[in-house]
Order: C-alpha cells, then sequence, then structure tokens
C-alpha cells in the first residue's frame, strides 16, 4: 500500500456559530486521483479553502504527510506540497503566462536582493533555467506559444489551463483543482481530461478534484467522496457512489438534476 | 529586457549627457541656478521612482512619502553636523564626498527601518486604509520631528523645537548627486526586472492567488515597502545637504503628494516615466515662475484629465529602451552582433593560421 | 474640575463639527466606496459663501444663520458639479486608486481656486450666532458649543430616518450593497449617487456654518486638517455607517482637546500639546489594526 501523504480527521469550520463543513475526513495516496463532489453550496470549496490554508479549522486535524497542519498559513500548505486552482479564476491577469508561471517558481529561484539589484552572470543562468522550466509546464498544458500572451488575453478554457501549470510550477505532491472543467465546452474538457491524465502519469502526483461535471468524475476518478451540507454522506468507487441511495437523493433526486 | 548589451548603450548614453552637463557647467552656461534646478530633479526622480515600486508594482497608493524623506533628510543633516563637531572628515574634497555619503546612506536606512516599523503593522490593511494609514503616518513623523529638540535650531546640542533647522553643511555636489541618482535607477529597475518585481506585480494582481502558490505576501510587502523607504530618504538626506536649511513644516502631506502626481503622471510602473515625470515637473514650475501661483492649479486639473483619458499614467507601464531604438533606425544589435562573429572568426582564422604556421 | 467639564464640552463643540463633517465622507464613501478627499474643502467653499452672504442677510434685515441656505445652494452645485466632471468619468474606466487620486487632485483645485480668487490670508466673518453662555455645573459654556451639539446630534438622526425610512435611502442602501443588482431592479444608480453628493455638499455648508460660528473665519486650506480629522473620525467608527461617524466625530474631538489640555501635565512634559495632531493619527492607526472595518463596523471577508 502506497504512501498517505494527505489526511484530514474530524475536519470542521464553523461560521459565527454554522457549521459549514463537519466531521470531514479523507486519505490520499500517493498517484491517487480523489474526487470531491455534492449539491451546490454542500461545502466543497469551503474544504478546499480548509485544506489549503485559507481558512483555520476550528476542529479537528490535518496532516501533509507527518506534519501537522492545522492552521498554518497558505504559503506554509504550499511549501508543504499541497497546490490549487480556483472556481472563480484568479490569475495574474495583467502580467504575463510565463510570468504568471515564474511567480509560482519564486522559492525556486537561488538568487537574493543583491544579484536581484546587479544582475550577475548567475542571476541570467537562473532566469533562463527557470524559464525554460516554465516553458515545459507551458507544454505540457499546451500553451507554450502563448508565453509572452497578457493572461487576461486568453480565451477562457486556456486561462483554466494556465491555472494549472502555474500550480504544477509550485512543484506539489498533491494537486487540488477547483472545478477545472467549469464553463469549457466538451473539446476543452475532453483537452482537460488529457492534461490531467498526462500530469498524472508525468508527475506521479494525486490529484483531488472537485467537478460538477459528473461524466468527467466517473470518468477518471478512483475514490469519490460526496459531501452535502457539510458532512460526508457517503465515500467509495464511482461504482458504488453511482449507486448509493443517499448520494441519488441528495444528488440527484432532491434537485431534479438528471447527470 | 535589459540585457548586457542594453546595459553597456545605457551607461554610455548616461555618460554622455553627464559629460555634456560637465561642459555646460564648466563654461558657464548652466548657472548655479540652473544646476539648483537640475539637483532638485534628481531628488524628484529619485523620489518618484521610489514611490513606483511601493505604488506602481507593489499596488499601494503611499501618500505619507514624504516622511521617510524627512527621516532621511534630517537623519543625515544631524550625521554631517556631527561628523563636523568631532571634527571627522571635516575637511574638503574627498573627505567632504565620505561624509556626504555616509550621511544619506544612514539615513536611507533609518528611513528603510522605519519602513519595516510603519509596514509590518499596517501593510494587511487593503487599498483605501493602507492609503489613509500611510499619510497617518506621515503626519506623526513631521510632527515629531517638528517637536524634537535636536531637530530644530543649530540641531544637536543646541536645538530648540518647532525652529528650522540651519547651519547644514552643502555638501551635495551635482556631479555625485547625478551618478548616485543614476545608481538609485539603475538599482531599482534591475529590482523590478527580477523576481521580487515580478511577485510585487503578482500580489498587486491577486493578492489571495500569489498565496496560493507560496509566496509570503507579507514578506515581500514590507521589503517593497522599505526599500521605497531607503531610497526616499537617500533623496530626502541629499535635499537637505542641498538646501542647507531644513524648515519643520517642508515634508507635509502637500510634499507627499507633490511625488505621487509625479508618479502618476509618468506612469505608475515605469521608470521611464518617473525620470521625465520627475524633471519636467521639477523645471517646468521653474521655467514658467511668473505663473508659480497657479502651479498647483495646473497641476490639479492636468491630474484629473490624466485620470479621466489615461488611468495609468502617461507611459503606463512602458519603458523606453535606447537599444530598441537603435535597433529600430540602425539594425543595432544585429550589426553588434555580427562584427563581434566577424571578430571572433578573424581570431580563429588567425589563430588557425598562427598554429599551421607553428606546425611547419 | 471646573476645568475638566469645560473641556470635555469643548471636546463635544470641535467633536459635533467633526462629525458633521464625517457624516458627509461617509454617505459617499457608503454608496461608491471613494474617500472624496475634497469635502473638507466643500466646506471651505461653504465658509466663503457665508464670508460674502452673511453681511447681506444682515442688511436684508434677517438673521446672519440664513445665510447658510445660499451656502447649501453654493456647496450643492459645487459637489454636484465635481461628482459630474470628475469622479463620474473617472470610476467609468479607472481603478480605486485612479478615483482615489482624482479626488485628492480635486481637493488641490479648490484649494488653489480659493486662493487665486480671495488670497491666502485668512477672512474674517461676522458673528452668526449671538448667543448667551449658559452655566452648567457651575461652568460657562458658550451658546454657540450647546447649538453645534445640538444640531450635530439632529443632523445624525436625521440622515439615520432618510437612509433607513425614505425611497431614496432604499435605494442608497441598494447601490451601496451591490450596484449591477441595484441597475437590475431599477434604481437609476447615477441619479442615486448625485443626490448622495449633494446631500454630502449640503452637510459640508452646515458644517461651515458650525465651524464659522465657533471659529470665524475663512481660509483656501481651511478644509485640509479639518477633512483629515473628520476622515479619521469616519474611520474610527466604521466608515459607511452613519451612527458610526458620529461617535468617531465625537471621539476625535474629546480626544483632541483633552490631549491638548493634559498631555503634558500627564507624561510630566514629555508629550506636549503640540503632539495633539499626532495623537490623533495615532488612534487612527491603532483602531485600524485591531479593527480594520472601524469600531461599529463589520469586517468582511474576501470571497475565495
Amino acid at each position: 500500500m502506497s504512501d498517505v501523504i494527505l489526511r484530514a480527521e474530524h475536519l470542521g469550520i464553523s461560521f459565527g456559530g454554522l457549521k459549514a463543513v463537519n466531521d470531514f475526513n479523507l486519505e490520499l495516496r500517493e498517484g491517487e486521483l480523489v474526487g470531491l463532489i455534492g449539491p451546490n453550496g454542500a461545502g466543497k470549496t469551503t474544504v478546499f479553502n480548509l485544506l489549503t490554508g485559507v481558512y483555520k479549522p476550528t476542529e479537528g486535524d490535518y496532516y501533509i504527510g507527518e506534519t501537522k497542519m492545522n492552521g498554518k498559513p497558505a504559503h506554509a500548505m504550499v511549501e508543504a506540497g499541497v497546490a490549487r486552482t480556483f472556481q472563480n479564476i484568479r490569475l495574474f491577469s495583467n502580467m504575463t503566462v510565463i510570468e504568471n508561471v515564474l511567480v509560482a517558481r519564486d522559492r525556486k529561484f537561488g538568487y537574493k536582493l543583491f544579484s536581484a539589484f546587479t544582475h550577475p552572470k548567475s542571476f541570467w543562468k537562473q532566469e533562463a533555467q527557470e524559464k525554460e522550466r516554465a516553458m515545459e509546464l507551458l507544454k505540457v498544458v499546451g500553451l507554450e506559444d502563448k508565453a509572452d500572451t497578457v493572461a487576461a488575453n486568453l480565451p477562457y478554457g486556456q486561462q483554466r489551463k494556465l491555472e494549472i501549470a502555474r500550480a504544477l510550477a509550485t512543484d506539489m505532491k498533491v494537486l487540488m483543482l477547483d472545478e477545472p472543467a467549469a464553463g469549457m465546452n466538451p473539446t476543452e474538457t475532453a483537452e482537460l481530461l488529457e492534461i490531467i491524465n498526462l500530469i498524472r502519469d508525468r508527475f506521479g502526483i494525486s490529484i483531488l478534484l472537485i467537478e460538477h461535471d459528473m461524466s468527467l468524475v466517473m470518468k477518471i476518478c478512483e475514490r469519490i467522496t460526496v459531501l452535502d451540507y457539510g458532512n460526508i454522506i457517503a465515500s467509495g468507487s464511482p461504482e458504488e457512489i453511482a449507486h448509493n441511495k443517499y448520494v441519488i437523493e441528495a444528488y440527484l433526486g432532491k434537485d431534479d438534476e438528471e447527470e | 529586457m535589459f540585457s548586457k548589451l542594453s546595459s553597456k548603450v545605457n551607461f554610455i548614453a548616461v555618460t554622455l549627457l553627464f559629460l555634456i552637463l560637465v561642459v555646460l557647467r564648466e563654461t558657464g552656461i548652466f548657472n548655479n541656478y540652473v544646476m539648483g534646478i537640475l539637483m532638485l530633479a534628481c531628488i524628484s526622480i529619485i523620489m518618484t521612482a521610489s514611490l513606483n515600486v511601493a505604488t506602481g508594482y507593489l499596488g499601494q497608493l503611499v501618500i505619507g512619502h514624504a516622511g521617510f524623506m524627512a527621516i532621511g533628510a534630517y537623519t543625515a543633516a544631524l550625521i554631517t553636523k556631527a561628523f563636523a563637531n568631532a571634527d571627522i572628515l571635516n575637511g574638503s574634497g574627498i573627505e567632504n564626498f565620505f561624509r556626504f555619503i555616509i550621511a544619506i546612506i544612514a539615513g536611507g536606512i533609518l528611513a528603510a527601518i522605519f519602513g519595516v516599523l510603519v509596514g509590518a503593522p499596517t501593510l494587511r490593511l487593503k487599498g483605501d486604509y493602507l492609503a489613509i494609514a500611510t499619510l497617518g503616518f506621515g503626519e506623526i513623523i513631521r510632527v515629531i520631528i517638528q517637536n524634537l529638540k535636536i531637530c530644530g535650531g543649530k540641531g544637536l546640542a543646541q536645538g530648540s523645537a518647532g525652529q528650522a533647522l540651519i547651519g547644514i553643511n552643502r555638501l551635495a555636489d551635482f556631479y555625485v548627486v547625478y551618478w548616485i541618482t543614476v545608481l538609485s535607477l539603475a538599482f531599482l529597475f534591475c529590482f523590478a526586472r527580477s523576481r521580487y518585481g515580478r511577485v510585487l506585480k503578482a500580489i498587486r494582481e491577486d493578492e489571495i492567488a500569489a498565496t496560493a502558490v507560496g509566496i509570503k505576501t507579507t514578506r515581500y510587502k514590507i521589503l517593497a515597502f522599505s526599500m521605497s523607504a531607503f531610497f526616499a530618504g537617500l533623496a530626502g538626506g541629499i535635499f537637505a545637504h542641498y538646501l542647507g536649511t531644513l524648515a519643520p513644516g517642508t515634508f507635509d502631506f502637500n510634499k507627499s503628494i507633490e511625488y505621487v502626481i509625479m508618479g502618476v503622471f509618468g506612469g505608475m510602473s515605469s521608470f521611464s516615466g518617473s525620470v521625465i515625470a520627475g524633471t519636467v515637473l521639477t523645471v517646468l514650475p521653474e521655467a514658467l515662475r511668473s505663473f508659480a501661483d497657479y502651479r498647483m492649479l495646473a497641476y490639479s486639473v492636468a491630474l484629473i484629465l490624466v485620470m479621466i483619458y489615461r488611468p495609468q499614467g502617461l507611459f503606463g507601464s512602458y519603458e523606453f529602451s535606447l537599444t530598441e531604438q537603435l535597433d529600430k533606425y540602425f539594425d543595432f544589435t544585429n550589426k553588434v552582433q555580427a562584427r563581434k562573429e566577424k571578430k571572433a572568426a578573424e581570431k580563429k582564422a588567425g589563430k588557425a593560421a598562427a598554429g599551421e604556421g607553428g606546425e611547419k | 474640575m471646573s476645568l475638566f467639564v469645560q473641556q470635555i464640552f469643548n471636546g463635544l463643540k470641535v467633536g459635533s463639527v467633526y462629525a458633521l463633517v464625517a457624516l458627509g465622507y461617509t454617505m459617499v464613501y457608503g454608496i461608491i466606496r471613494l474617500i472624496n478627499f475634497a469635502h473638507g474643502d466643500f466646506i471651505m467653499v461653504g465658509a466663503y459663501t457665508l464670508c460674502y452672504t452673511i453681511p447681506l442677510m444682515v442688511n436684508a434685515g434677517m438673521p446672519a444663520w440664513m445665510a447658510v441656505v445660499l451656502g447649501i445652494v453654493v456647496c450643492v452645485i459645487v459637489g454636484v458639479v465635481v461628482e459630474l466632471l470628475a469622479y463620474r468619468p473617472v470610476r467609468k474606466k479607472g481603478t480605486n486608486m485612479t478615483a482615489l487620486i482624482t479626488a485628492i487632485s480635486m481637493s488641490l483645485f479648490l484649494q488653489n481656486t480659493a486662493q487665486s480668487l480671495f488670497g491666502s490670508a485668512p477672512k474674517p466673518i461676522t458673528t452668526i450666532f449671538d448667543l448667551e453662555p449658559i452655566n452648567i455645573a457651575g461652568v460657562s459654556i458658550a451658546g454657540e458649543t450647546l447649538v453645534t451639539i445640538l444640531i450635530g446630534f439632529a443632523v445624525m438622526i436625521t440622515l439615520t430616518v432618510v437612509v433607513n425610512k425614505t425611497k431614496i435611502g432604499r435605494s442608497m442602501r441598494a447601490v451601496s450593497q451591490d450596484r449591477q443588482a441595484a441597475i437590475l431592479t431599477g434604481v437609476n444608480v447615477n441619479r442615486t449617487i448625485t443626490l448622495t453628493f449633494a446631500i454630502g455638499a449640503a452637510l459640508a455648508a452646515l458644517a461651515a456654518l458650525m465651524y464659522c460660528a465657533n471659529y470665524p473665519a475663512a481660509s483656501p486650506t481651511m478644509g485640509g486638517m479639518l477633512g483629515l480629522k473628520a476622515f479619521v473620525a469616519a474611520v474610527l467608527g466604521g466608515i459607511g455607517i452613519i451612527p458610526g461617524a458620529m461617535l468617531g466625530g465625537i471621539l476625535v474631538g474629546l480626544v483632541e482637546s483633552l490631549s491638548k489640555a493634559y498631555s503634558a501635565v500627564l507624561t510630566g512634559g514629555i508629550i506636549t500639546s503640540a503632539f495633539s495632531d499626532a495623537v490623533v493619527f495615532m488612534i487612527l492607526i491603532f483602531v485600524l489594526l485591531i479593527r480594520p472595518a472601524g469600531i461599529l463596523g463589520k469586517n468582511e471577508r474576501e470571497k475565495v
């Protein structure tokens, strides 16, 4: 059995007395792809915010590897190896595509203030190295010929891909994708699928995925956790989830949505 | 990109400009009055460029920059006074030069320390609130300096609060100040074109996304803020040693606004813009002396028009590049490259020939 | 003790003037999130209007304070023109920062216009209220002080009622919460904003009357410090909140007058009364750090 790299135990958070997420448990192993689904307002993004340090949990424990990460700030989560994308895209809009990726590589640059002021040879060498690395990542998501485009000018689907490339640039072990297919057309979704498979194979990372597109989730996830009203109502393989009566009730039955 | 070739080109250009200014001064075409205005222009350039880091790159409107300038000015002035009292480096020429440099750098460092002290608590405030906090700190610094005994009268032992600090040695020599300005600009420009500048822009664009890719935003913000303060302090030190007198009300809210105006005119993240706006807006009012009363009136109208029609400032984030211009008209880079290759080839050929000769 | 009571009333008086000015800042900020730096200068406009119209009123046999009606008219015109010519076009394209810079430039513009029109020397203003001092707790309190305090509270109550109970108040609250949604529900956003500026400017004229009743002079830069401190007051109380402006104004007034009177005594001369301006800003920064949204404000969290 492979190692557990991310573990949430009884994680919970309340906002002004209202419990947004309650008793959330999750184990993510190396190389696994786990889906997190649930109806609107079920608390999926809140879970992401807890796991990436945007919110501090009010209950429970959270481990990355063996390190307890409760209440650590967002940048510490990244250092520990967890990176994310956002449901409502958050790029550095007025910067170029490659700059977006390079910002995420910032920790990998060795040079310090003095070099930044004087631009010695080592400065240019590192900049070139990191640019090369950034270009590789852009190639993974198919944006290599857009490197000098301003991010805000990219079409929607490519902005989502850039967000993935930017997250990859942090050299993370766990990638959390918050509705990466939202707003994409079928062709773009198919491309996204390819990208997700590619990065799994190539980087050997674990992925936690929030998604509304059930067909996508069913197709690629090995395990699925279902949230409703902040509580886990089911957890298991896609097969099990598809036939779970609570899930059908909460997710499909009540909303009259067909998926 | 700020490549090796273009740094050489720029160095030659500023040296040429320097030599022209030397000739104009030594032949008396530019008298002391003109040189004084140019000195003030240098100070404005450093102030505006330093403000660019905080306002243009980090995206935080700072309206208390005169406070840091004041710290630098008074610190540097009191240090040269202390040196004079203790008779250290109190000669002429080179000794004055070192005294001046030590004093203004010390002023910059103290301003930077205050930048950290002010920035650490306030930089988590957002937008307008941060602007107001910087305004508040600017005012606090001014009021405190006004009420310190050592900052008034003759300073040090003979000080009395509320008076102008007089008798500062006028150590600011234009030639020195010119190169300090060039160096400051080069440093700031390089900084902005490094990973630091990139991260600051990212924080400006989206702070939450920046933390989500592992950026310690607070640390970078404080760094940018204190660096901005350092150069403001440096400019303040030059200012003190140019004027020779520091009036207590000099570094008020309006002084801060003056540099914000220059920064905005030039384009908030353009150092070329800082140079042009700093120079023009310092020289122009002097040239139009008779209209001096209407200076601020004209500024305010012009500023509103800029905000309406070109909110990013005249230059926006555009940087003028001499090398690019040369390329445009003379295909400069390629020519230099070609010549280099030709030389290398000749050398190689020569060596090969020599080698052959040796063999024979 | 009587000195202390005197200082308290003094603080309440200054505080009420700050509160009136702060109400103007708060109204505008509440609706378009703009620190209207020119608001302090609207007061200067009001003061100059009073300076020139009071003699006319007195000659016509009317009470001097009636001049405030003309003051309100002039201030409202200036306020609305500023909004239409400068703020609105900038708001369309620019960011928060450009709007703030525009407001600062507008303040400079008004100050410098006044300076070229009237010169930089202060112009005296004739007596506005001719009131007998009143004795409270053995202390004689100037009539103007009491009038100022009363008017301050009256305006706060009126504004609260207007914002919470009337149709226009409802539009204001709608625009302030979500401008796009307000448009969709049929609120005329531009008209609401203009009206808010008009109300803010009218408040400035009233503040000018109360200020000049206590300090009878008009000068081009009089709005500067006054405006800044009133703004501090608005932030202290929680900007965008009407009772907050009142609370903040009174607090700043009290802190200022008490720190002027007692700081030297309490600190053994280390902090003199000359520091009172700095004290106000120190309190501002302190409050911003522990309660960034002000005393009565609610902290908003950015949605991720």
